[in-house]
């Protein structure tokens, strides 16, 4: 850390430098702004905060953001046999449930096999639900903290995604294996999936860091949101082609409001790397804007009331 | 001349309290959904937990705040540490803060000792390096060497409030915020602990202290803030804001005036002060009558509970009854010895009845007073409340 106070070294530096050269002064108070941005020597604290992403504080507070993630991945998996384990068993379980039922209902899997048809889009949409029902929880979770001391709040959330991404990690091993295995039943593009995997897996952090932010501010003013959380997270779960393909609707209309599901367009492009599909970028482009638009509505309306979160936790 | 490491320049703190809403912080959906329907449904008042408070801290300045409960002491703290925005106002800070509001802040009982000492060393603003510097000294501090790879649930209650102490010990930001943490904890921690924050303020930080331990304040702090309802009432050298804290009119006065009517003898008001200085305090209460001529002649009792609700006594000034029937108001002054009392808050009921089995008015906890000296003089050890309500008046034979 530097340190804050005015040092002699400082004075000094400023009594040599002030009747010196413009462009020393110009160094000086560079090197004076780079100081006050890594570490702010003094500020004000105000009524009204003015409303941005606040991503210089975030960074101030980088330790504590991983402190926090490291709690929320140590206790989650604490006292338990199997560990870290269970952010594998929980997308197979599923796997299997599903595709049983798809092979059983006959439902259509763009000439996938029924495992990794299910499996790949669930390893995001495990990204997606857990880390939407923790961010949204969080606050209530984190109260005893929120009360008692001050960081950028955004932080909470934030971790709750990152946590949810560590099982993403452990989950997505397995999609790799099963790609290996299913190889010579797939169309695998190696381009295509290395240039939209980071696309789709930003989708998924955008949407759920936005969508769980703004419930997390909602939890915490409104209890009733405690409940809702998981029912949304369900039917959003049925409305996002997990466990079917878009085109089993025939009816372009019934496209267009499934593809507001911002988790949409993150799940098509995941699975267009190997399933030799072509994309509806229409669709897709659809999804993506309401991605972006919950993403903005959640962090606007999470920094407009967090300075009253330890009043209201 | 340097700047003062903070300026806190006339902050204000405007809550609202909803009435009908039995103290719930939060709201359901349904009651913003219909009080967008119903204007003027809940009665809201507003209330100044803090007003038009400005001072300026020197840097290596070491303050305590004083003042009674609900003067505004932990609020300021809460705004000085930014976790609650201030209503009007402005505070210019110009150091690295820590608050240290609670000890422990953070910790998990599924964690080890180990992990917990890194997560709230973290969460009070300490860097990992930093921590892993301190480590051992913060272990050795807290004597728990033997338990640190145990989780944090098997520990007992007072190993866990030492480990959380012994972070906050090694806390070296430029400016800290303290409350009320060492009113809990074994003496002989305690002590150590002051002994560490002496050590710190030498060390050039600033430290602005909260406690009702007027004793640890005068100790460590040279500059003392009494707050009153919210505002600065005295500041200045530690010694002369702490006596004119302890003889300023002594320690309470409050007043309570029925708003009902009723056709029974009832109390119209009461007003109550409390004269002396320990350990002879008085408590004088003047309370307003209202009888009617068809009444019993009666009498007025009056129970003093503590803050918890543990009745401590009933004081009946006079056994026969003697307010007579009559359509008169009358006017009655008590005294009640409050001899051996110990620091605190303490509610007050007041009964009038004509027999012991028969109630005319009982005004329960109508009046709060607080008790804020010791009444054994140059006591230093704080009155736990495991050891009663009072100290009995005793001497060697």
């Amino acid at each position: 850390m530097i340190k804050l106070i005015e040092t002699e070294g400082n004075k000094f530096w400023r009594n040599r430098l002030s009747g010196s050269s413009i462009f020393q002064k110009f160094v000086f108070q560079y090197i004076k702004a780079l100081k006050t941005y890594i570490c702010p020597v003094e500020y004000e604290i105000k009524p009204h905060q003015k409303l941005n992403l606040g991503l210089k504080e975030i960074w101030q507070y980088r330790e504590m953001l991983f402190f926090f993630t490291w709690r929320d991945i140590k206790v989650k998996y604490k006292q338990t046999v199997l560990g870290f384990a269970w952010a594998i068993i929980q997308p197979l379980l599923l796997m299997a449930i599903f595709s049983l039922a798809g092979a059983a209902l006959n439902i259509p899997s763009e000439s996938l096999p029924h495992p990794l048809f299910t499996y790949s889009a669930l390893t995001l949409w495990m990204i997606f639900s857990t880390g939407l029902t923790s961010a949204g929880n969080s606050m209530l979770s984190n109260a005893n903290i929120i009360r008692k001391i001050y960081f950028p709040r955004l932080i909470i959330p934030i971790s709750s995604v990152l946590t949810s991404l560590f099982d993403f990690l452990m989950a997505f091993i397995i999609l790799i294996g099963m790609l290996i295995f299913y190889h010579d039943r797939i169309t695998f593009d190696l381009g295509k999936f290395l240039l939209l995997f980071p696309v789709s897996i930003i989708i998924t952090v955008i949407s759920t860091f936005g969508i769980g932010s703004l419930l997390a501010a909602l939890t915490i003013k409104y209890r009733d949101f405690r409940y809702v959380t998981p029912y949304l997270v369900q039917i959003l779960m049925f409305v996002t082609p997990v466990i079917y393909p878009i085109s089993i609707f025939h009816f372009t209309g019934a496209k267009y409001i499934l593809a507001i599901n911002p988790m949409y367009s993150a799940v098509e492009l995941f699975r267009s790397g190997f399933n030799g599909q072509m994309l509806e970028w229409k669709l897709v482009g659809i999804s993506l804007f309401f991605a972006i638009l919950f993403f903005i509505i959640g962090i606007y309306y999470f920094r407009k009331t967090e300075a009253y979160f330890a009043d209201l936790a | 001349m340097m700047k003062p490491i903070l300026e806190i320049k006339s902050i204000s703190k405007k809550f609202l309290i909803h009435h009908n809403k039995q103290g719930q912080a939060y709201m359901s959906m349904r009651e913003s959904i219909t009080s967008v329907f119903k204007r003027n449904s809940s009665v809201s008042e507003e209330f100044y937990a803090l007003k038009d408070v400005s001072f300026n801290v020197e840097p290596g300045e070491c303050i305590g705040i004083i003042g009674k409960n609900g003067a505004g002491k932990s609020t300021l703290l809460k705004v000085l540490s930014r976790i609650t925005p201030p209503t009007k106002g402005t505070i210019i800070s110009r150091g690295r803060m820590a608050s240290l509001l609670e000890v422990g802040t953070g910790f998990h009982p599924e964690l080890t000792g180990r992990e917990n000492v890194f997560l709230n060393g973290s969460i009070l603003g300490m860097i990992r390096k930093e921590i892993q510097a301190k480590f051992d000294e913060i272990i050795d501090f807290s004597g728990t060497e033997k338990f640190l790879d145990t989780p944090l649930k098997f520990y007992s209650s007072g190993m866990q409030l030492r480990l959380a102490f012994s972070v906050a010990a090694f806390l070296e930001p430029e400016i800290m915020v303290i409350d009320e943490v060492l009113a809990v904890g074994d003496a002989e921690f305690q002590k150590k602990c002051i002994g560490k924050m002496e050590d710190v303020n030498k060390n050039g930080r600033t430290i602005l202290f909260v406690s009702h331990d007027l004793n640890a304040v005068q100790n460590l702090c040279r500059t003392a803030i009494l707050l009153k309802d919210g505002q600065i009432s005295m500041a200045g050298e530690s010694d002369a804001v702490i006596n004119h804290y302890l003889h300023s009119g002594s320690v309470a006065t409050n007043t309570w005036t029925q708003k009902a009517d009723s056709n029974h003898p009832h109390f119209k008001n009461i007003h109550v002060n409390l004269e002396g200085t320990q350990p002879n305090l008085k408590l004088i209460i003047q309370s307003g009558i209202k009888c009617f001529p068809e009444m019993m002649p009666s009498f007025i009792a009056f129970d003093i509970f503590s803050k918890m609700g543990i009745p401590l006594g009933q004081a009946i000034p006079k056994l026969e009854p003697f307010i007579v029937p009559g359509n008169t108001e009358i006017i009655l002054t008590t005294e009640i010895e409050l001899n051996g009392f110990v620091p605190g808050d303490y509610y007050l009921d007041a009964w009038i009845g004509p027999h012991f089995s028969e109630t005319y008015d009982w005004q329960k906890e109508c009046i709060e007073f607080s008790i804020i000296d010791s009444p054994q003089i140059n006591r230093t050890y704080p009155h736990p409340a495991s050891h009663g309500f009072f100290v009995p008046p005793s001497k060697l034979l």
